[in-house]
């Protein structure tokens, strides 16, 4: 039956004439009573979808509610009304925020401030959190007694299961400032002794220190996460066929040929991948984090979106400043969604792998 | 075949085993020093002479802990928050995942696509609070009021779990869940008795996730309860942490254990109850990070 692109009439190859399809009239059919044929459909199987409305109503509620709430972001912020009852206000939020003026004059330099530390904070992350886990997959692989692997492999994914607040509580404790009656933290003395920091800086606190954030925030990335993120790796590793290596060493390879030419091919897809969704993840920056650690000393490198607008929006910062921190928030995430789609379409190209 | 070992190979061997141990201890150092300084004289602790082993053990912060009743308070609601909250996000992730592993459900494509774009857009912070401040006066309607119970039904779920555990269900042999209504088992049944079964360990490792998740939370509960005896513990510690900060580390401070040793013995009792059971859980967790990709 050739394809005449009119899905009704289908070519009579016998007679070389159009005629209509029989099916037709039962397409029509479907098509005409198509809400009710759903309808039965759901009837007749009404458990499945009685299944599916919690999960429906939890994420309605809490996770797209939410973005109405959104909508505050283009109109006058009132505490006193529910978004729907505000006055729309155009683009002036997003204007403060990206060029100044309006009621926040100065409004935009903290903006930008904050968008490039977000931005910075990720960057240093992926240049040097990312390949960390690569690095200790690697080593891993090489270590052959089972035991003593796992135990290693065990104490190194451990940081990752405490909470936030013990990661950040010890981190605070570690580099803490010296005060009258009490030494600095552990880590600064240590730091202090062996010349990496002055005995100054260690007795004020790394934490009160603009200059040493962004490095205390990588290093206990790498110490909470890279273990953990060692897993998808080594997975790949274990995964290449103990043929493949024998056939490196039959064609004469050593071991450095081995890595070079089996183990790190076998690697790349992982790889790419991982390293796509670190990309598309790039301003979705973790707040909780940010906010345990850093002080009003060290918003220059430490104020990153999310806890900007966390200060506009909810600890109080008079009229107007929730609109603008929906506004800010609209700006980081929907910049954020863009770098997602756009990771996952160039993995898709590239890989034929896409993760959503 | 056993081929001799290059001398760069081996230093490369002896490298990683170097290597390796260094991160293992730097990874496990913190806690031990926590624990040790829980437990240390409060003048080693002070002028900081307790580098790895505890000195002079007393137990003094322990038990001044244990006996304020805000610690237990906010012991008991964490323990409420990951029990109830691990049961409600389970419930609502089994039976939205059971659904949407069916090819015969309508809209399967807009009900995933529902579910997966909540993992590219959030709303962000402030109207996330906004939006609660509004539900919360829905469900004050309803007869929901308490803080604790709003925590629960409100956060902590994840689509990630909610993807993997419908693959999980789809990995499942449709022929079993045939014979099963052949033997005129209902829905719920053959949820019941042939997919949870048959898919233990994801639901397991998703069990321990969301367990995790909820006993580690932290910025949605102090912001969501306003009744500070509600407060669960780990709000709690950074409380304490926060006043040991603005305090000057408690400037004055007259008791027979140092102010650190304080803050010390919350996180370990924060900790020793993930320590106890993470040798167990451990191996769950390693395998759920390998289901990372989405099937469509």
């Amino acid at each position: 039956m050739k394809d005449t692109g009119r899905d009704f009439l289908v070519y009579d190859e016998k007679t070389g004439v159009y005629r209509e399809d029989p099916e037709q009239a039962v397409r029509d059919d479907v098509e005409k009573h198509y809400w009710l044929h759903v309808g039965r459909t759901i009837l007749k199987d009404w458990r499945l979808y009685v299944m599916l409305i919690p999960m429906l109503l939890v994420f309605l509620f809490w996770r797209y509610f939410p973005m109405y709430e959104l909508l505050g972001s283009f109109k006058v912020s009132d505490d006193t009304k529910a978004v729907s009852e505000q006055m729309y206000s155009g683009f002036s939020y997003f204007k403060s925020l990206l060029v100044g003026g309006y009621q926040f004059t100065t409004m935009s330099e903290t903006f930008w401030r904050a968008l490039r530390n977000t931005f910075l904070l990720s960057f240093y992350g992926l240049c040097f959190g990312f390949p960390m886990p690569i690095i200790l997959a690697l080593f891993f692989n090489e270590i052959r007694s089972n035991i003593s692997r796992s135990i290693l492999q065990v104490a190194s994914y451990l940081p990752k299961f405490m909470s936030t607040v013990v990661m950040t509580t010890l981190v605070v404790m570690l580099v803490k400032q010296g005060a009258l009656t009490t030494s600095e933290g552990i880590l600064s003395q240590a730091l202090a002794s062996i010349g990496l920091i002055s005995k100054e800086t260690a007795k004020s606190g790394l934490l009160n220190d603009p200059g040493f954030f962004r490095a205390i925030y990588q290093i206990s990335g790498v110490w909470e996460g890279a273990g953990y993120g060692s897993i998808v790796f080594f997975a790949a590793i274990i995964a290449i066929s103990p043929t493949s290596y024998e056939a490196a060493q039959i064609d004469g390879a050593n071991k450095w040929a081995q890595m070079r030419y089996v183990v790190l091919p076998s690697m790349l897809s992982t790889i790419v991948i991982m390293l796509i969704t670190r990309i598309g993840s790039l301003l979705s920056i973790g707040y909780e984090k940010v906010l345990l650690l850093y002080k009003q000393s060290t918003y220059v490198t430490a104020d990153v979106v999310s806890t900007f607008s966390y200060r506009m929006g909810l600890e109080g910062g008079g009229a107007g400043s929730k609109g603008i921190a929906s506004a800010a928030e609209m700006i980081n995430n929907v910049v954020g969604m863009l770098l997602v789609i756009g990771a996952n379409t160039i993995s898709r190209k590239a890989s034929n792998t896409s993760l959503y | 075949m056993k081929r001799r070992l290059e001398i760069s190979e081996l230093i490369f061997r002896i490298l990683s085993y170097v290597f390796l141990t260094v991160f293992a201890l730097c990874c496990l150092y913190p806690f031990v020093y926590a624990i040790s300084a829980s437990i240390s004289g409060k003048h080693a602790v002070e002028y900081g002479e307790v580098i790895l082993l505890p000195r002079n053990v007393q137990f003094d912060a322990f038990s001044a802990m244990f006996n304020n009743n805000s610690f237990w308070n906010s012991y008991t609601n964490t323990l409420f928050l990951t029990l109830f909250g691990t049961l409600w996000s389970m419930g609502v992730s089994i039976l939205g995942a059971y659904a949407l592993s069916k090819k015969r459900l309508l809209f399967r494509k807009t009900f995933n696509f529902f579910l997966v774009f909540t993992m590219w857009f959030s709303a962000g912070i402030v109207p996330q609070f906004l939006n609660y401040l509004s539900t919360k006066k829905i469900f004050a309607a309803a007869g929901i009021v308490d803080e604790k119970w709003l925590v629960v039904i409100a956060m902590g779920m994840a689509a990630m779990n909610i993807i993997l555990l419908r693959n999980a269900f789809e990995g499942v042999p449709s022929e079993i869940e045939e014979a099963a209504i052949v033997d005129g088992a209902t829905e719920f049944q053959v949820l019941a008795k042939v997919f949870i079964p048959m898919s233990k360990s994801t639901i397991a490792t998703v069990a321990l996730f969301f367990a995790i998740s909820r006993w580690n939370g932290y910025f949605w509960a102090k912001q969501m309860m306003t009744n500070h005896n509600e407060w669960p513990l780990q709000v709690f510690i950074q409380d304490r942490l926060t006043y040991y900060q603005d305090s000057e580390q408690m400037a004055g401070w007259n008791e027979s254990y140092a102010s650190d040793s304080m803050i010390y013995a919350l996180v370990v009792c924060s900790i020793i109850p993930i320590l106890i059971i993470y040798p167990f859980i451990q191996k769950y967790f390693a395998k759920g990070t390998n289901v990372g990709g989405v099937k469509e």
